[in-house]
């Protein structure tokens, strides 16, 4: 104890030794266990690769990178804010998977003025009514992948579409974006309950309803149950998948193998998206990660961190001055592994989205192959509420 | 509604209870001579899962990875049995089912520490990934009537096993009356070791057999054992004909909720009505089941003790 105290006498008799520069501090809430683990574990591969590539910096200046798992848990992410807000003083907040999470966090961080970068959920409320300068989603708002598939069904003819989700509310939302974009009648919209296990009814039905396309929104081990049962059941031959990004990215086609072949899916993101910020991002993270393919998870976390970096340059460190740094982040002036793109009055980016399909590549791989644009800029339909 | 489709719906229905049963009778076979509710035994069909997943990438036999699976979690069931069930037993309920709700969680942990959170791949054996043609109109999934073979064969076996043999013998006595048995010169503590191990490796086998048609990621075990319970509730938890009857009694009711409600609501009531309603009715159908069930039969259908 009296070692300790000598020793922090003589530190600050050493003057700036013990405040050189205070470093600018990312709070990142991780998704490492609990529902989002998977998701979780590619966001922070993407965020490590975007901190190496920096140097551990951001704009040059030394920074801290605060990563702690919060489980997918709403309460324990809200301790976890505080904690980073109160104690640790975090300039920057991102990491959650889950929109559960980013809306029980975000307006404590809004009143703390901590400016909210996020790497994957889009909810429809912060995109509305519940708008704010912190916000920023980065990566989507939620509607828009759905949106952007039923735009896909519309412009290929799929007729009699089944459309299916979990009777949940994101299930819900899914199918009135999905609807949004289809616009024609569908021919049948399912409900299944949520964490399902078997969809051999469910399966049964759709012979028998025999539409041309059925689009699924079945996150997690749901879509991974219901592709293996529904190529079993042979349905593959006369009935196209179409879902949305998620179901039909990277890690689930790494769970489900051969039966995923042929699925389209839509994102703002593709890993063979030609652009050199990507080309050079799918490369390192290939070389890091044992020649992995990166998922849309992975890609924007990587942009989230870039989109840091370039706000601290542009404000020259000092991120104390939070309009300059909210206007900085605004202007959405960094090379994003997407393309450019600009942010609505709402902070959401407006973007173009893709379609993709699962095939084969040149070495027998399966992986998602770019087809073409869905939109050339997409902007979600909640920015009208928005009132600033 | 054609009769193709009913028969369809029919075929899923004893699928789907078929599947439940071979988790149901390890369950309710450790219930019945332990006397202990182990909250872990979706985590020994996880496992089983794992394991069958891994050695399919490995060996590519499908046959490998359901023998490998069984043998290597009544492994880890007997260890467990050693370890803490053994302590358990003299226990209250409640610590039983805190202690081996812990051992879900360390499962779980233990699982993510060997494969990563990242769901795991197993593909379906060749020669049974696509459908038969069993009527000229009705195409079944191949895998699916192995499930059916397997399910129907092992509920045969566990039922020549309790009534045909010696150590069913014990086993009946060890869940009708366990203080008889003991006095009576039965070996308890390897009867109860063997019944654990038996449990665990019917877990491991349904963990394998389902691996190529479900997502294989922690927290597979929860999920299923929710419905495991329901099926041992309704049939009489410890009794072996009771896990039977209420796994197919589940496995019915809930396919034909999911199929057959909705387009039953829109009879009665308007669209919007039917398709808000039928599917939360349809989730809940199991549930109401066991809640009529109980109200007649306090104890189950076949309750295993009188």
């Amino acid at each position: 104890m009296r070692l300790i105290k000598q020793l922090l006498a003589l530190a600050a008799l050493v003057p700036g030794l013990a405040f050189a520069q205070a470093p600018i501090k990312v709070g990142i809430a991780n998704d490492l266990s609990g529902p989002f683990a998977a998701l979780g574990a590619e966001a922070r591969d993407g965020f490590n690769l975007a901190i190496k590539e920096l140097g551990g910096k951001l704009g040059g200046k030394p920074a801290e990178f605060l990563q702690t798992d919060m489980g997918g848990n709403p309460d324990q992410a809200r301790q976890l804010v505080n904690r980073y807000i109160q104690r640790d003083k975090i300039d920057f907040f991102t990491g959650p998977i889950g929109s559960n999470v980013a809306l029980a966090v975000g307006p404590t961080l809004f009143a703390a003025k901590i400016p909210y970068l996020s790497n994957n959920p889009g909810p429809s409320q912060f995109a509305g009514a519940q708008c704010n300068d912190y916000w920023f989603g980065v990566s989507y708002q939620n509607d828009a992948f759905h949106e952007a598939a039923g735009k896909v069904a519309a412009d290929r003819g799929f007729k009699n579409m089944v459309i299916m989700a979990p009777d949940y509310p994101a299930g819900k939302d899914a199918l009135n974006g999905f609807k949004r974009g289809y616009k024609a009648p569908v021919g049948q919209e399912v409900y299944t309950k949520l964490g399902q296990i078997d969809y051999a009814a469910e399966l049964a039905q759709l012979r028998d309803a025999k539409p041309e396309a059925v689009y699924i929104f079945l996150p997690g081990g749901m879509g991974i149950n219901f592709i293996k049962q529904f190529v079993s059941a042979g349905l593959n031959k006369s009935i196209k998948i179409v879902g949305p990004g998620f179901s039909g990215d990277e890690d689930v086609i790494r769970a489900v193998g051969e039966p995923m072949l042929g699925m389209f899916n839509t994102a703002q993101w593709a890993h063979d998206l030609d652009n050199a910020q990507n080309k050079k991002f799918v490369a390192a993270f290939r070389k890091e990660y044992n020649n992995r393919t990166p998922s849309v998870y992975a890609a924007q976390a990587y942009d989230v961190i870039m989109a840091i970096d370039a706000a601290v340059k542009a404000t020259k460190g000092n991120v104390a001055d939070r309009p300059a740094v909210l206007a900085a982040l605004k202007k959405a002036d960094f090379a994003s592994v997407r393309g450019p793109f600009t942010y609505g009055i709402n902070n959401f980016p407006i973007q173009p989205y893709y379609l993709r399909v699962i095939e084969k590549n040149a070495q027998g791989q399966i992986t998602n192959k770019l087809v073409g644009k869905v939109f050339d800029s997409y902007q979600d339909v909640y920015v009208g509420q928005c009132k600033k | 509604m054609s009769s193709t489709l009913i028969a369809e719906q029919l075929l899923n229905g004893l699928q789907f209870g078929l599947m439940l049963f071979l988790i149901a009778a390890g369950l309710t076979l450790v219930f019945g001579i332990l006397d202990i509710l182990n909250v872990a035994h979706g985590s020994l069909y996880m496992a089983g899962a794992y394991v069958a997943a891994q050695t399919m990438q490995v060996t590519q036999s499908f046959v490998a990875a359901v023998v490998v699976a069984a043998v290597v979690t009544g492994l880890v069931g007997l260890v467990l049995e050693l370890v803490l069930i053994r302590k358990l037993v003299i226990r209250d309920h409640l610590a039983q089912v805190l202690g081996t709700f812990a051992v879900i969680l360390i499962a779980n942990d233990v699982i993510k520490m060997i494969w990563g959170p990242a769901p795991m791949m197993m593909s379906m054996p060749p020669a049974l990934s696509g459908p038969v043609q069993l009527t000229p109109d009705l195409m079944y999934p191949a895998y699916r009537l192995l499930i059916i073979a397997v399910g129907l064969a092992a509920a045969l076996g566990l039922y020549l096993f309790v009534t045909r043999t010696r150590a069913g013998v014990l086993v009946r006595a060890g869940a009708s009356n366990r203080q008889m048995a003991t006095l009576m010169g039965v070996r308890v503590p390897l009867l109860f070791l063997g019944v654990f191990v038996l449990g665990a490796m019917l877990a491991a086998l349904a963990g394998a057999l389902l691996g190529p048609v479900t997502a294989i990621q922690t927290g597979m075990g929860e999920q299923i054992l929710i419905l495991v319970l329901v099926c041992i509730v309704i049939g009489g938890i410890g009794s072996m004909r009771g896990a039977f009857v209420g796994a197919l009694l589940v496995g019915f009711v809930d396919t034909a909720g999911r199929a057959f409600l909705p387009s039953l609501l829109k009879l009665f009531f308007s669209p919007a009505v039917a398709s808000s309603v039928g599917p939360t009715l349809a989730a809940l159908s199991i549930y109401i089941l066991m809640a009529v069930v109980l109200v007649f039969r306090p104890s189950g259908l076949f309750p295993a003790r009188g």
